[in-house]
């Protein structure tokens, strides 16, 4: 043995252990990493923010006896039949393909029975979601597989997806899809293939097409469907105003943490901006517009909890959306996998891969014995009660800060607790009355 | 985002009739552009050198400006207003210091040229249309522009057309991803754009390279070269007018010819109108071709 | 229904100097529970989103020209334009017959699953994109990127073809008689097999044109892009 002090092993913080591993990696197969979910750093979200609550200078409802409104109607500006929704919380779009039947019947259900909206996804409408779901927005997207005017007529609302938080401007070539015989012919694509999905739509490019394309839509659908665009969170404040301008019924604005079934792992971790960053210059342009409220705006992104919801509501939103967590209530990333999730190289929570069809928890998968693990009416009653508890906890939030309706939460109502967060929300640091970028500063 | 329309006359009994026959096509591109619309009209050439300039508060700014100008040039100098824009006509060599004497007073100058006028204001087609009286005016050629602000400020500065050069203006329909870049590299070169618009900034470009001795053909397809993103010019001179489509080319374009006149328009319906619409070669412009116009 | 034959004749017209947009589509879209079959549109002036969403086996004469989706998403009608059309003809069409006599803007049957898209003039850029079962006979030209990610279905030029052609093919026919000035990614020339000259003579007489099946040639998906292969990635 040397005696003589050695100086500690150090690992490099640039080149660190989980780095080296993808350059192994990219090193090894010679493409990108492909993987579902959203961001995965950490970016200042709404843990940052707190409510005020009420004290001496403003009265608090109470809890249970004092009624606070949670309703909310989406599509009044131009659709004959706005959709009016119980909760101000909604599924996000999901693909059947990406997910499997049972999954998506229990998305409806779930939805359904909480008195909300789910969405279809890249991928068509299936009969287990349109069953299910009492009221069902039908995504129109740049690959418009399974698109067709029978559907688009039985849909309540139509989303044209311009962007995803994951991927604002993001298209290119998913490998490994777990493209089925079922899903193969609802795309009209080759069994088993590589899916190419294209960042643009195929036949408008930009607002001013787009306002053209909404006018085919509304005229194929009798006006009666509010027309909803989503947009990824990239530059909020122009984007929210042009979907305004080209006609917008309501706007999905998603963020950064906002999931994907599957695209590049440096797609979903350097593009976009945080979702708490989105909200105010998103309200911002459509209250320079006098359109606040008149064009509803629904937030999506990494909302987990009641007091997410609150705190997108407070910062102007008409509603949230929410798609990972509402995986997560089926039971996705389960720990009872957690065996199964090991002999993929993963353990639970981290499970990503949901592009390649090997999901334990028998949701983002087409194989027939992994799906029959999800019992779609126990799923979705699970889902129905986290929309509940998303509902009951929002609502004890605007209950302390004095409101009778979710939607009177406002700005005011809340502090930051570190500077970046307060500069993104646009609410002072706690026991401050300094906003950064505001007064000079 | 916007929409384009343009006109170029190949017969002279037609001359009195061109604000006439842009005004429908500026209008039917509405909904393309709601926020501002702007106009480029090339009409008759007088003895000296045309400055149009605009104000918000042209009652006062107006009153008395071409005998100020007059008095400090020493020389003769005539202005017709027209809602919120003048044009001043003041000799060639007198130019220089007209320019200074008029942003000393506050006002913007949309263009200068001997033949070229512009109009350009926020609100809808058809208003601005109207305010300007675009229907009486006459002219060789013209071309107009209604606009959806994509990224910069709904503004008369931020409307196009914009004219960076005596005589040449230019619209665009789509958005540029490379013109923060090309701003700081004209800005070195004395060319500095003055708004944060992008198609400012094409506009510089084409000045800029027509300055160092480039035809205007070669210019516009230097665009192709040194401009990235989505774009559809449309650019107009004192004697013709060109067109030119970035490689990907997918905002809409679509021209006509007849013996009368050629016509630009970002869509069809804007030819709607035309006289012998139904005869006239219709066409689109091919990506990354230049097309060029001159009398 | 017996009840209907003493209508049958008849020719609807809208005048949409008279009517709006709204009222000409919706009069279409409820041809199936009226006696008409037959309908003519009067005063185009190049408008968007003339006859779209049909549902019925009507006939639609649309004279004149037509802006952005005329047809869009059209079902069993068949729609025939005397002029020109717009952006994204006969978009998404499941079924039924669109003929436009003049020339097409680009996107012409777009992401279309059905039926049969004929242009007498020239077709710009982007034919055929996406398209995932429609057939399309373009009697004149194509311009780039046609046929851009192209699913299923047929599409048959008698002229020539633009810059990157097929570009990312799947499973789509491509059936060129004049030049085809670039072939796209993974767009390769293939062999013209007895098949292929049925289903051409078929079409070309749906089509109403004047040409021979062997003076074409066909081009399809290399299918190198179907499995990634990093030898291939420059392709992408």
């Amino acid at each position: 043995m040397n005696d003589t002090p050695q100086t500690m092993p150090r690992q490099s913080w640039t080149f660190s252990n989980e780095v080296n591993a993808e350059i192994r990696r990219a090193a090894h197969t010679g493409i990108y990493d492909i993987r579902g979910g959203g961001a995965k750093r950490r970016v200042p979200h709404f843990d940052d923010l707190l409510f005020l609550g009420a004290s001496m200078s403003r009265y608090p409802l109470e809890g249970y006896r004092e009624k606070c409104e949670t309703g909310v109607t989406l599509g009044t500006r131009f659709a004959s039949k706005p959709i009016e929704l119980k909760i101000p919380i909604t599924i996000a779009g999901m693909s059947f393909g990406s997910l499997s039947g049972p999954a998506k019947e229990a998305l409806g259900r779930g939805a359904s029975l909480a008195g909300t909206s789910t969405t279809t996804g890249d991928g068509g409408m299936t009969e287990e979601e349109r069953g299910h779901s009492e009221k069902l927005v039908y995504q129109y997207l740049p690959s418009r597989y399974g698109m067709n005017p029978d559907d688009l007529r039985r849909a309540d609302a139509i989303e044209v997806v311009v962007g995803q938080g994951a991927k604002p401007g993001g298209g290119g070539m998913l490998l490994g899809q777990k493209i089925t015989e079922r899903v193969a012919g609802m795309r009209d694509l080759p069994i088993g293939i590589d899916q190419r999905s294209a960042c643009r739509h195929p036949d408008w490019t930009g607002p001013d097409d787009l306002e053209i394309k909404i006018l085919e839509l509304r005229e194929i659908t009798s006006w009666e469907k509010p027309i909803y665009i989503k947009i990824g969170g990239a530059r909020p404040y122009y984007d929210v105003a042009l979907s305004v301008k080209a006609g917008a019924d309501v706007i999905v604005l998603d963020g950064m943490q906002g999931g994907t079934a599957a695209t590049q792992d440096v797609f979903i971790e350097n593009v976009g901006t945080p979702t708490l960053a989105c909200i105010r210059p998103a309200v911002r342009a459509l209250q320079d517009l006098g359109m606040h409220r008149k064009v509803q705006l629904v937030v999506s992104g990494g909302i987990r909890t009641g007091a997410d919801v609150a705190k997108a509501l407070a910062l102007g939103a008409d509603a949230v959306s929410i798609g990972t967590a509402a995986l997560v209530a089926l039971g996705d990333n389960d720990p009872k996998w957690e065996q199964e999730y090991r002999a993929l190289g993963t353990t639970t929570g981290a499970y990503d891969d949901w592009h390649e069809g090997r999901d334990p928890a028998g949701i983002t998968t087409q194989d027939p014995d992994l799906m029959a693990r999800l019992d779609p009416v126990e799923a979705g009653r699970r889902l129905r009660n986290y929309l509940n508890v998303l509902t009951l906890e929002c609502q004890t939030l605007a209950r302390a800060c004095g409101k009778s309706h979710v939607h009177n939460l406002e700005p005011e109502d809340l502090v930051a607790l570190t500077i970046e967060a307060a500069a993104m929300a646009q609410v002072p640091l706690a026991g401050t009355d300094w906003i950064p970028g505001k007064g000079g500063f | 985002m916007c929409g384009i329309v343009g006109l170029f006359l190949k017969k002279e009994d037609l001359r009195p009739r061109l604000g006439d026959m842009l005004a429908d096509m500026l209008i039917t591109m509405s909904d393309r552009g709601p926020d501002s619309a702007g106009i480029a009209i090339y009409g008759d050439q007088g003895d000296g050198h045309k400055i149009t300039v605009q104000s918000d508060t042209p009652d006062t700014a107006f009153d008395g400006l071409d005998t100020a100008l007059g008095d400090r040039l020493g020389a003769p100098v005539t202005m017709k207003t027209n809602d919120t824009h003048a044009v001043l006509t003041v000799p060639a060599e007198a130019l220089e210091a007209t320019g200074a004497f008029l942003e000393a007073r506050g006002l913007r100058i949309m263009g200068v040229g001997e033949a070229m006028e512009i109009y350009k204001e926020t609100g809808l087609p058809r208003d601005v249309a109207t305010r300007f009286g675009l229907r009486a005016m006459g002219g060789s050629h013209g071309i107009g522009h209604t606009r959806m602000a994509t990224e910069s400020a709904v503004t008369t500065l931020g409307a196009h057309p914009f004219s960076t050069d005596a005589d040449q203006c230019l619209v665009h329909n789509g958005s540029l991803s490379n013109h923060n870049t090309m701003r700081r590299v004209l800005a070195q070169k004395g060319f500095a754009p003055k708004t944060e618009n992008d198609t400012e900034v094409a506009a510089c470009y084409i000045s800029s390279r027509i300055a160092e001795g480039a035809n205007l053909g070669e210019a516009l397809s230097g665009t192709l070269e040194d401009l990235d993103g989505f774009f559809t010019f449309v650019m107009g001179t004192k004697t013709g007018f060109g067109v030119v489509r970035d490689p990907i080319a997918c905002k809409p374009a679509v021209m006509a010819e007849t013996d009368d006149y050629v016509a630009f328009g970002s869509e069809y319906r804007a030819f709607a109108g035309l006289p012998g619409i139904d005869s006239a070669r219709v066409w689109e412009p091919e990506p990354a071709t230049v097309y060029f116009w001159e009398r | 229904m017996i009840a209907t034959v003493q209508a049958v004749s008849d020719v609807q017209i809208l005048d949409m100097e008279q009517i709006e947009l709204r009222e000409v589509n919706a009069t279409l879209q409820r041809a199936p529970s009226t006696n008409y079959t037959q309908f003519e549109i009067l005063n185009t002036r190049g408008s968007h989103a003339i006859a779209v969403g049909l549902d019925a086996e009507i006939e639609v004469i649309v004279k004149g020209s037509t802006g952005y989706y005329c047809a869009g998403m059209n079902q069993r009608a068949t729609v025939h334009v005397t002029g020109s059309v717009g952006p994204g003809v006969a978009e998404n069409m499941m079924s039924g017959t669109v003929i436009v006599d003049g020339d097409a803007s680009q996107y012409a049957g777009a992401t279309a699953h059905g039926g049969l898209l004929v242009i007498k003039g020239n077709a710009s850029s982007r034919c055929g994109i996406s398209m995932k079962g429609i057939d399309i006979v373009v009697h004149g030209n194509i311009g780039h990127m046609s046929a851009f990610m192209a699913q299923k279905g047929n599409l048959v030029v008698l002229g020539d073809a633009g810059d990157a052609l097929g570009d990312s093919l799947y499973e789509a026919r491509l059936f060129v008689r004049g030049s085809v000035k670039s072939l796209g990614a993974d767009c390769i020339e293939k062999e013209m097999r007895a098949e292929h000259l049925d289903i051409l003579a078929d079409l070309l007489a749906r089509a109403g044109a004047d040409a021979k099946p062997q003076d074409f040639k066909r081009y399809g998906s290399a299918r190198k892009l179907y499995h990634f292969n990093v030898d291939h990635a420059d392709a992408y």
